[in-house]
């Protein structure tokens, strides 16, 4: 089956997430913040009358946190506990996978050797990270 | 085939076939018939059928041998007998723990059944011979066990006899005659079994006469003359027991006369009884579909957002002020009230599908410790909240097994105390405003308050001081504290370091309260009383800074106003003096690290956790309000002091604060 991305930007990089788990992309609402959550953990919202956890991305890939811009988004992803929503900086498009090559992490980078980076996507003019959604909250448990 | 997207259904129907076998199993060991053997063999069948074909072969092979069994019975071939209603039982117990592993991924083969098939296969071999042997000659059908128990008697100088006794026409107890006899026998040798079931004669279902299975070293002359002494007794014969024997004609006789009478009774009364209860239940189970659990969660958030866009178009129309949208807004409001309401019985089920494991598991644990318990359930068709019902079964098996051991006395006990021999255990459910109430009821001992204050001393559950100011009521709750029990001796039931404070979380977790009525001598009264659906609840919303939390109010003692000054010191700290009482502060906006500032004046809400109390500070109370509780998901459970949260007026979430990790 022909795989396809949604890519999004952190600052100037740019990652894909497997369009199968990405379940809506939502514009920045009202968080209610969790007291004693991990600190990445931005809080809750409504997302139509389910209550979703949301993760900023920024602080969970270990960038500088900023404020939010009219590009911010929430990637909504239904990972395997449930929906769990992701800060990103901007939802930039749909790759599919005749754009692209895929390649394995090269294993010099110390930096990439996570268990939430799968591989690296390039195209003609485009290079992303791919991530694995569920890794990230795994990973999280493990801390 | 894939199987898997049956397993669901086949898991739902395995346990209603299972419950129901379980609720015919207990008719037929109390009044037998010939249409419950049918419904057994029928669900049984049913079981054998679904389960061979999804592949699970122990389960599948189990209930073929009891199905072979059930259908000699059915067929009028072999009586059943007690043997064979214990094995079945166990049958039961074992598919369950089957069904359990299945569902929780396994492949049914957690059990070893070969005993149970063992059983089974030696009733069914046993089929012809004890035929034989009911119509010609003796009226006991000896399995393995009891043939074993004989021989061995034999070879210690005992003798086996045959007892027939026959009552007088005239005879008024016939029960108590009956009890003198088995009195008088018990003083010279062995009860081994009796015809019909010692508990039967006990309830005077008998005839005039019943046999007796009995070893002694005695003649059979002093036998007859001890029995023949009881008054109203007509006719004693003691005969050798042999298990080939061809026992006088007379006895074959008698056998034969009373043998068939039962039955026939048992048959009308069956019927009677079928013409009302079961043609209804079977009505009603044709009238319900199953719902998967998820798509009426999926409704209800569908409706809870509509309800909350609802407010804003009512708000909306308010301001615009044109008649005809007013009344048209009038109109959903009125229908959506009812359909929430609608909505909320969706997820309701009736307390049923708890109650009807218990007939059984207090049959076996009254038997486990000698005691006799007639258990009377009333309400059983009670509607609670589905996932109540799902959490609530482990606490009142708790209870009821509480009643029973600790409760109710022993036959002997009781009947020195001018009770009848028989312990009753009411189990009841019923409405209450916007509550549910279950109700234990036993007539046992009653809790013995002294021995749970002197407990409580040496334990140091309670003070010096305390235990002779607290109420007797107060002294009775005692027995929910943590590491209390008044058991003398530890039995198989209790001692297993599980609590009734245990229950007591249980229930509160569920929004639930426990509480229990005692009289000395005549029995404990447990009272529970469960929020009719967990999902909507009171709370008291609070502002703290910028954020809005919700307290539930079931939790909530009252809320006070509290000057900076009032605040003492101690032990660095901070408490206040609440009617006397020195309670300690929670700041609320440290504890979930809140930025605000705090004003010489502020709120405090006064919340309780068993005896104790806390005070919590907030910067504002914004009101009483029906909050729709939802769950804060899988990644955010173990957060501390926060139980879930719900979604306001406005759309935005507020958490719910969970007031038992304030303590």
């Amino acid at each position: 089956m022909e795989q396809k991305w949604v890519v999004f930007s952190l600052e100037e990089n740019t990652y894909g997430i497997d369009v199968q788990s990405v379940r809506s992309i939502e514009r920045l609402q009202p968080i209610t913040r969790v007291p004693n959550a991990p600190s990445h953990v931005k809080g809750v919202i409504n997302l139509r009358g389910v209550v979703t956890p949301v993760i900023d991305l920024r602080l969970r890939l270990g960038y500088e946190e900023i404020e939010p811009t009219d590009e911010t988004r929430i990637l909504i992803a239904s990972l395997n506990q449930g929906d769990a929503g992701f800060i990103v900086d901007r939802a930039n498009e749909v790759v599919e996978s005749d754009e692209v090559r895929i390649e394995p992490i090269p294993e010099s980078s110390r930096d990439m050797l996570s268990a939430h980076l799968t591989a690296i996507a390039k195209g003609e003019d485009k290079l992303f990270s791919l991530l694995d959604a569920n890794a990230l909250f795994e990973e999280q448990y493990a801390e | 085939m894939d199987v898997n997207e049956y397993l669901g259904l086949f898991l739902d129907e395995s346990q209603e076939h299972i419950q129901s076998i379980n609720t015919q199993l207990l008719k037929l060991e109390q009044s037998g018939g010939a249409d419950v053997v049918q419904e057994i063999f029928r669900s049984a069948h049913t079981l054998k059928g679904m389960s061979s074909t999804m592949g699970y072969e122990r389960v599948a092979n189990l209930t073929h041998e009891m199905e072979s069994a059930l259908d000699l019975e059915r067929g009028g071939k072999k009586e059943s007998n007690q043997l064979l209603l214990d094995t079945m039982f166990i049958a039961m117990e074992q598919m369950e723990d089957m069904i359990a592993d299945i569902e929780s991924g396994g492949q049914g083969a957690n059990v070893d059944v070969s005993e149970t098939v063992a059983a089974f296969q030696s009733f069914i071999g046993g089929k012809e011979v004890a035929v034989e042997k009911t119509s010609e000659t003796s009226t006991f059908e000896i399995d393995l066990y009891t043939n074993s128990v004989i021989e061995q008697a034999k070879q210690t100088g005992f003798e086996a006899y045959q007892i027939t006794v026959k009552l007088s026409d005239a005879v008024v107890l016939k029960a108590a005659r009956a009890y003198m006899v088995f009195d008088r026998l018990q003083e010279l040798g062995e009860v081994v079994s009796t015809h019909p079931e010692t508990e039967e004669i006990e309830q005077e279902q008998f005839d005039l006469s019943f046999d007796v299975l009995f070893l002694s070293q005695e003649t059979a002359e002093v036998i007859e003359h001890a029995i023949a002494q009881v008054s109203e007794v007509e006719r004693v014969e003691v005969n050798a027991f042999t298990e080939t024997a061809v026992s006088e004609p007379e006895v074959a006789v008698t056998a034969e006369t009373i043998a068939p009478e039962p039955v026939v009774q048992a048959t009308s009364d069956k019927e009677e009884a079928k013409d009302t209860k079961e043609q209804v239940a079977a009505k009603t189970q044709a009238k319900t579909i199953r719902v998967n659990l998820e798509r009426i969660d999926r409704l209800m958030n569908l409706f809870e957002e509509f309800i909350i866009d609802r407010g804003r178009l009512e708000r909306l129309a308010d301001e615009v002020g044109q008649p005809e949208l007013n009344e048209t807004v009038e109109k959903i409001k009125r229908g959506t009230n009812e359909l929430q309401s609608l909505v909320l019985t969706l997820r309701m089920m009736p307390i049923e599908q708890v109650f009807n494991r218990f007939p059984r598991m207090v049959r076996s644990v009254a038997k486990e410790i000698h005691k006799k318990v007639q258990l009377d359930i009333s309400g059983a068709e009670t509607e609670l909240d589905r996932t109540v019902i799902d959490e609530i079964g482990d606490p009142l098996v708790h209870l009821i097994r509480n009643a029973i051991d600790h409760g109710i006395e022993r036959p002997e006990v009781r009947l020195q105390a001018g009770k009848p021999e028989q312990g009753m255990l009411a189990l009841r459910a019923y409405h209450g405003g916007n509550r549910v109430f279950i109700e234990i009821e036993d007539d046992g001992a009653g809790i013995n308050v002294d021995k749970v204050r002197s407990k409580a001393l040496e334990r140091g559950v309670i003070t010096d001081e305390e235990a002779t100011t607290m109420s007797e009521n107060e002294l009775a709750m005692l027995i929910f504290a943590p590491g209390f029990s008044t058991a003398d001796v530890v039995t198989d039931l209790s001692g297993r370091g599980v609590g009734l404070d245990v229950v007591k979380n249980k229930i509160e977790s569920l929004g639930g309260v426990v509480s229990l009525e005692t009289v000395g001598g005549q029995g404990t009264k447990f009272q529970v009383s469960l929020p009719l659906t967990l999902s909507i609840i009171s709370a008291m919303l609070v502002q703290v800074g910028e954020e809005s939390y919700a307290i539930p109010l079931t939790s909530i003692l009252e809320t006070t106003l509290l000057d900076e000054a009032d605040i003492l010191t101690a032990h660095r700290e901070r408490v206040f003096d609440f009617r006397g009482q020195l309670v300690p502060l929670v700041y609320m906006k440290e504890m979930f690290g809140i930025e605000s500032e705090t004003k010489s004046q502020f709120p405090v809400v006064v919340v309780r956790k068993g005896n104790k109390l806390v005070g919590v500070v907030v910067n504002d109370l914004i009101g009483q309000q029906e909050i729709v509780m939802k769950p804060l998901g899988t990644y955010l459970e173990g957060i501390p002091a926060i139980s879930g949260a719900t979604i306001l007026g406005d759309g935005r979430v507020a958490l719910i604060v969970d007031s038992n990790d304030l303590f």
